[in-house]
C-alpha cells in the first residue's frame, strides 16, 4: 500500500491550510485564470512585473490541499525571478510531476526546486497530477497574455 | 440453458442479503478490501449479466431483424424479449413503447432532436429544474439554439428539494415540455413526480423524467405515473455500458419523425422517397447494442428476482443508517437534509476539498465520487465547487458506511486541526 503521506506531505498540508500570497494584486501587469474542468476548481493568479523581473505573485481561489499548496509554494518559488527562470522552472517541475525529460539547471534554480520536491508526490497519483501543475499554467498563460486576463484548462 | 431463461438463484425471504448478493459479483471476489460506494455513478455487474452475455455471443448471436436462418430468428426473439422485460419493469402498456437507445443522455437528445423541432415553435418553453445532470441541460440549450424555444428553470428550496410552487408558478401556456429527474444525482433527493406530471399535464405540456437514478432503486409505474417520456440507463440498473431506453407514450412517439436514418428504420427506400417503420424501429437506426439489449433484459430478471419492493426498502434502510452515521461527523454537511433521499449521500466536510476526501477514502479501499456530479449549476446554487457523495446498491449494508464513516475520520485528521 502506498504511503498517503508521500502525497500529503507536511509541508503540502502546512501551505494547503495557510496558502502564502493568497490575496489579489490590486493593480497587476499580468493576471489569468486556471479553471480545472474535471472538478470545477478555479484560480486567479496576478504578477506583478519589474522589467522582466517578477516583483510579486499572488494568487485567489478554491481548490484541493495539492493545488491550493503547489500555488501557494509556487509564489514563494517566483517571487524575485525573471521571466526566462519562471519559465525554466515550469519545464522542471512539469518534467517532476509527469516523469518527463529533465534539463539542467542553474545552480540558484535547482536550489529553488528543491522546495517544490514535496510535490513530486503527485507523480504516484495520476488524477492530481493537474492539481499540482494548474497554478503554472495560469502563470505561463498570464505571461502569453500579455496582461489581459485568460483562462486556461488543464485539458 | 438459453440465455433467455435464469434459474431462480436469489430467493429473499428476508429482504436483500447484500453479503450473500456480494458473492453474485465477481468484482468483489477479485477486490476483496473493495468497499464499492459509487453505484450512482455505475453499478456492479452481476454474474448473470457477465455471463449470460457471453452465453449469447456463444450460442445464439447473428444480426437482428435480418436474416431469414434460424439462428437470426433466434437472436431477434432474444432481442425482442429484452423488450418484452423493459415493458414489464416499467410497466409500460405496449412493447412498441420501449426504444433502445445508448443511454439516458441519448434517450433525451432523441426527443429533444426528434420531437423538439417537430412540435415546437419560437417562444414555446421547456421547464427544468435546478437538480438536473447537464444530459437534462444541455440538450435543451441545444434545441434552444435551433429553434428559439425558452429554457426555464424551476428552482429548488432552501432544503435542496424541488420548490413545488415555484415550478407551478413557471407553469404557463407555453410551456410545452417539463423535463425533470426522479432522484437528483448530486443530492439523492427525490422529486415528487407524480405531482409534477398532474400539474404539467393540467397546463398541457408533455413530462419527461430522467430516471437514472430511480430505475435502479424505485418501482416505476409509467401508466401510473401518466408520464410521455421516460428514460434510464442500462449501465446503472446492474446491465452493460452501451444501452438504455426510452420509453414514450406511443401516440406521442408515432407523431415523432426518425431522430437517425439508416438501416433497420425504414420499410422502403427509394431515391426520391423513404417510408419509415412504426415505433420503436423508426427510433433504432442501424444494428442496435444487440449484445448489450440482452444483458439489459438479464440485469432486469437479477432485479425482478431480488423484488423491486425488498431493494427499495434495502436502500431506504441503509440510506437513513448512512445519513445517521454521517451526520454526527463534525463538519460534514449532507446535501438535501429535510428532503427524502434515497440511495445517494453527499457531503461537504468543512475545511476539506471534495478531491482529497476521495484521496483519501481510496486509501481505505473505499470507491466515491467526488466533484461537480455533472450538475454544476446545481453545485454553484448551493456555493459548493463540489462534494464528495457515496452512493448505494444492493451489495452494500451497513459496514460498509462503518469503513466509510472510518474513512472520512482519517481524512478530517489529515486536513482539520
Amino acid at each position: 500500500m502506498i504511503d498517503l503521506r508521500e502525497l500529503y506531505q507536511d509541508i503540502i498540508l502546512d501551505h494547503g491550510r495557510h496558502p502564502r500570497n493568497f490575496r489579489k494584486i490590486d493593480h497587476p501587469s499580468h493576471f489569468a485564470q486556471g479553471h480545472n474542468p474535471l472538478c470545477g476548481d478555479r484560480m486567479t493568479v496576478y504578477l506583478a512585473l519589474d522589467g522582466d523581473r517578477i516583483s510579486d505573485v499572488s494568487f485567489e481561489g478554491r481548490g484541493c490541499a495539492i493545488s491550493t499548496a503547489a500555488a501557494s509554494l509556487m509564489t514563494e518559488v517566483l517571487k524575485g525571478k525573471t521571466i526566462t527562470d519562471a519559465r525554466a522552472l515550469f519545464a522542471q517541475f512539469h518534467a517532476r510531476v509527469t516523469g518527463g525529460e529533465l534539463e539542467e539547471l542553474p545552480e540558484p534554480l535547482a536550489e529553488e526546486m528543491d522546495r517544490l520536491e514535496p510535490l513530486t508526490g503527485v507523480k504516484a497519483y495520476p488524477a492530481r497530477v493537474k492539481c499540482a501543475t494548474l497554478s503554472w499554467h495560469a502563470v505561463e498563460a498570464a505571461l502569453n497574455g500579455g496582461g489581459t486576463g485568460t483562462t486556461v484548462k488543464t485539458e | 440453458m438459453t440465455t433467455a431463461s435464469v434459474r431462480s438463484i436469489y430467493p429473499s425471504p428476508g429482504g436483500i442479503d447484500p453479503r450473500r448478493l456480494r458473492r453474485e459479483f465477481p468484482i468483489f471476489a477479485n477486490n476483496p478490501e473493495l468497499v464499492f460506494l459509487d453505484s450512482a455513478a455505475s453499478a456492479q455487474k452481476p454474474r448473470a449479466v457477465i455471463d449470460g452475455t457471453a452465453e449469447y455471443y456463444r450460442t445464439d448471436y447473428a444480426n437482428v431483424h435480418r436474416g431469414v436462418y434460424r439462428l437470426s430468428a433466434r437472436s431477434t426473439e432474444l432481442y425482442e424479449e429484452a423488450r418484452d422485460k423493459v415493458r414489464r419493469f416499467l410497466n409500460a402498456a405496449d412493447r412498441r413503447e420501449v426504444v433502445f437507445v445508448r443511454n439516458t443522455t441519448e434517450a433525451i437528445n432523441l426527443v429533444a432532436q426528434s420531437w423538439g423541432p417537430a412540435f415546437l415553435r419560437d417562444g414555446d418553453e421547456v421547464l427544468i429544474s435546478e437538480l438536473e445532470h447537464h444530459s437534462n441541460i444541455v440538450p435543451w440549450q441545444l434545441l434552444r439554439d435551433r429553434t428559439g424555444i425558452r429554457l426555464v428553470v424551476a428552482p429548488i428550496d432552501t432544503t435542496g428539494g424541488l420548490d413545488l410552487s415555484a415550478f407551478e408558478a413557471r407553469l404557463s401556456p407555453r410551456t410545452r415540455l417539463v423535463a425533470v429527474t426522479h432522484i437528483a444525482n448530486a443530492t439523492g433527493t427525490l422529486v415528487p413526480v407524480e405531482r409534477v406530471v398532474e400539474l404539467a399535464h393540467r397546463h398541457g405540456a408533455k413530462v419527461l423524467i430522467d430516471g437514472s437514478q430511480a430505475a435502479p432503486r424505485l418501482p416505476v409505474n409509467v401508466q401510473a405515473l401518466g408520464c410521455d417520456f421516460y428514460a434510464f440507463t442500462g449501465h446503472k440498473v446492474y446491465g452493460p455500458t452501451g444501452i438504455g431506453v426510452l420509453y414514450g407514450r406511443f401516440d406521442v412517439l408515432s407523431a415523432m419523425p426518425p431522430y437517425q436514418g439508416g438501416g433497420e428504420m425504414i420499410l422502403y427506400v427509394s431515391f426520391e422517397k423513404t417510408e419509415y417503420q412504426e415505433p420503436p424501429h423508426r427510433f433504432e437506426a442501424g444494428t442496435p447494442d444487440i449484445a448489450g439489449a440482452i444483458g439489459l433484459g438479464l440485469a432486469l430478471d437479477f432485479i425482478e428476482e431480488l423484488g423491486r419492493e425488498a431493494i427499495l426498502e434495502h436502500e431506504e434502510a441503509l440510506t437513513g443508517y448512512g445519513v445517521d452515521r454521517l451526520s454526527r461527523i463534525p463538519g460534514l454537511r449532507l446535501l438535501g437534509a429535510g428532503q427524502r433521499r434515497l440511495g445517494i449521500l453527499s457531503f461537504d466536510l468543512e475545511g476539506v476539498h471534495p478531491h482529497d476526501v476521495s484521496q483519501v477514502l481510496d486509501q481505505h479501499h473505499v470507491a466515491v465520487r467526488a466533484g461537480h456530479h455533472c450538475a454544476q449549476p446545481l453545485m454553484e446554487r448551493l456555493g459548493l465547487s463540489g462534494t464528495t457523495r457515496a452512493s448505494l446498491g444492493v451489495y452494500n449494508d451497513e459496514s460498509d458506511i462503518d469503513r466509510l464513516v472510518t474513512a472520512i475520520e482519517a481524512a478530517r485528521e489529515m486536513f482539520v486541526r
